[in-house]
């Protein structure tokens, strides 16, 4: 059983803080929330700073915030409908682009793993793709108008194009680029959970995705290639992703956010209950049908709703936290 | 498959509570005066469109507030139900947003709250119920001058 240590609470944003975004190098995260501001974080000796605030982007809630692979561009998305890209090429951070184009709340912003691509989603249903075409202009590649309802979440895979959303209802969607016309097309719908998708993340090796519900429930979903050992059928010659764990009974309430570690294979979840727990998956486990445990079960880890967690990535254990309480936590975990 | 539940799982030493009083006073001593003060907090919220209160019009009623089990970190959990007086009532979305507006803005501690038509209450109850417990809509809809407004103008206290 391992053990969450708090090791800082930063109090700087008024009202709910939604997301929490860590630089690739972990040196450094961005923040933002209900107060439509970003706040840029780093180490000065033992203690977080707010290094930097970005005040004048958005005139609406900031839903989420993303750093681009190389660490040098931070996307905002917000309830304004905009799309925000932010950057320090003059000396200090600047908007230098903002996308347009969605008919309302951008919930959710994403950097591919080359960070040539972009992906926003929004409650008028769509996935956009945008192309990063050449300094600070960015194309539309592609609307997706696959889902039903509000698409909540966006995330790229670890090591190709592909981009996985996950929607109010209730599915989730992959999407890649056919090479034969350059359209970006659905290849797998995900469905099992009974109720909105909040959040999604891959795993490492990006063969597994985590997705998590307000039905309460953890789900696994596993890559089955085609031709697999398994004898997973596929369809046109296109991988089938299977749900191959459902983690329930832990869970008391909505849970808002999932986050993968790719330097330990712990999965943590920011959850409705105020809880944040740490999921890790049995080591005799059989890889088509796998256990994950609760290792870890912090209660009232905020005062009220968690919703996100971010293991950081580089250094191993250190977790990011932000709620409804207007706090941003960090925390170690050790096993 | 992991189906086996473990929310009995408590207490043991894996679960790490964060001591800090502070963070949730309890202001009601029990769950008969939350529920009573939460009550009092509804009855009174404006129909959209008629001049009457919600409790005038038995949108809301003392049976439709419940307390419920309080969640693993020991926040107090209330439901309340209401009833839309025609199953096509398009405001009923609306009445929720008041519900819970008012609810968070005037209850003195910290409390989960679920917001439910009472069933059978409504054409679309499944698709209300979904839209009235999204934190995420709500907030969005909040933000909408409009739709401010309106909650604004149903909430109001009278003097």
């Amino acid at each position: 059983m391992g053990k969450l240590d708090l090791c800082e609470t930063l109090s700087k944003h008024v009202g709910r803080v939604w997301n929490v975004a860590w630089h690739p190098k972990g040196d450094a995260f961005a923040s933002c929330g209900e107060d439509k501001t970003i706040r840029i974080w780093a180490k000065e000796g033992n203690k977080w700073v707010n290094k930097i605030v970005l005040a004048d982007g958005h005139k609406r809630t900031i839903r989420s915030v993303a750093w681009s692979p190389c660490g040098n561009y931070l996307a905002s998305a917000s309830f304004d409908a905009t799309t925000a890209i932010w950057d320090k090429k003059s000396g200090e951070f600047e908007c230098n682009a903002t996308l347009e184009g969605h008919e309302n709340e951008v919930k959710s912003v994403a950097w591919s793993k080359s960070g040539n691509l972009l992906a926003t989603c929004s409650r008028d249903k769509s996935v956009w793709v945008w192309e990063v075409a050449e300094e600070d202009e960015y194309e539309c590649a592609a609307v997706l108008n696959a889902h039903t309802q509000d698409v909540k979440k966006v995330i790229w895979h670890p090591n190709t194009d592909i981009l996985a959303s996950a929607s109010y209802d209730n599915t989730i969607k992959l999407f890649k680029e056919d090479p034969s016309d350059n359209d970006w097309v659905s290849v797998a719908t995900l469905t099992s959970h009974d109720s909105t998708v909040w959040s999604i993340a891959f795993d490492s090796s990006g063969t597994r995705l985590a997705s998590c519900s307000d039905d309460n429930t953890v789900k696994i979903w596993q890559e089955y290639a085609p031709n697999n050992p398994e004898g997973v059928p596929t369809v046109d010659n296109e991988s089938t992703w299977k749900c191959v764990s459902t983690i329930s009974g832990y869970h008391t309430r909505t849970i808002y956010d999932i986050s993968w570690c790719h330097l330990t294979g712990l999965i943590v979840t920011a959850c409705a209950d105020d809880t944040i727990r740490i999921l890790k998956e049995d080591q005799e486990s059989d890889r088509n049908a796998p256990n994950f445990s609760c290792v870890s079960s912090t209660e009232r880890s905020h005062s009220q709703d968690v919703n996100c967690v971010a293991w950081n990535p580089v250094v191993s254990g250190l977790l990011a936290s932000c709620s409804d309480d207007g706090n941003i936590k960090l925390w170690s975990y050790m096993e | 498959m992991n189906e086996s539940a473990h929310a009995d799982d408590k207490g043991n030493e894996n679960n790490n509570v964060v001591t800090n009083e502070e963070q949730n006073p309890q202001v009601f001593a029990t769950n008969n005066e939350l529920r009573d003060a939460v009550f009092d907090f509804i009855r009174t919220i404006k129909d959209p469109e008629k001049p009457n209160t919600l409790e005038d019009l038995n949108v809301v009623y003392e049976d439709g507030v419940f307390v419920q089990n309080p969640t693993v970190g020991n926040v107090n959990t209330v439901r309340v139900e209401f009833n839309p007086t025609v199953p096509h009532c398009s405001l009923a979305t609306l009445i929720g947003l008041c519900i819970r507006i008012k609810l968070e803005r005037c209850i003195p501690q910290q409390i989960k709250l679920d917001i439910y038509i009472k069933k059978g209450a409504h054409a679309t109850e499944d698709e209300i119920n979904k839209q009235i417990n999204d934190k995420e809509r709500i907030a969005a809809a909040m933000e909408n001058p409009n739709l401010k407004e309106m909650v604004e103008n149903c909430i109001k206290e009278e003097d």
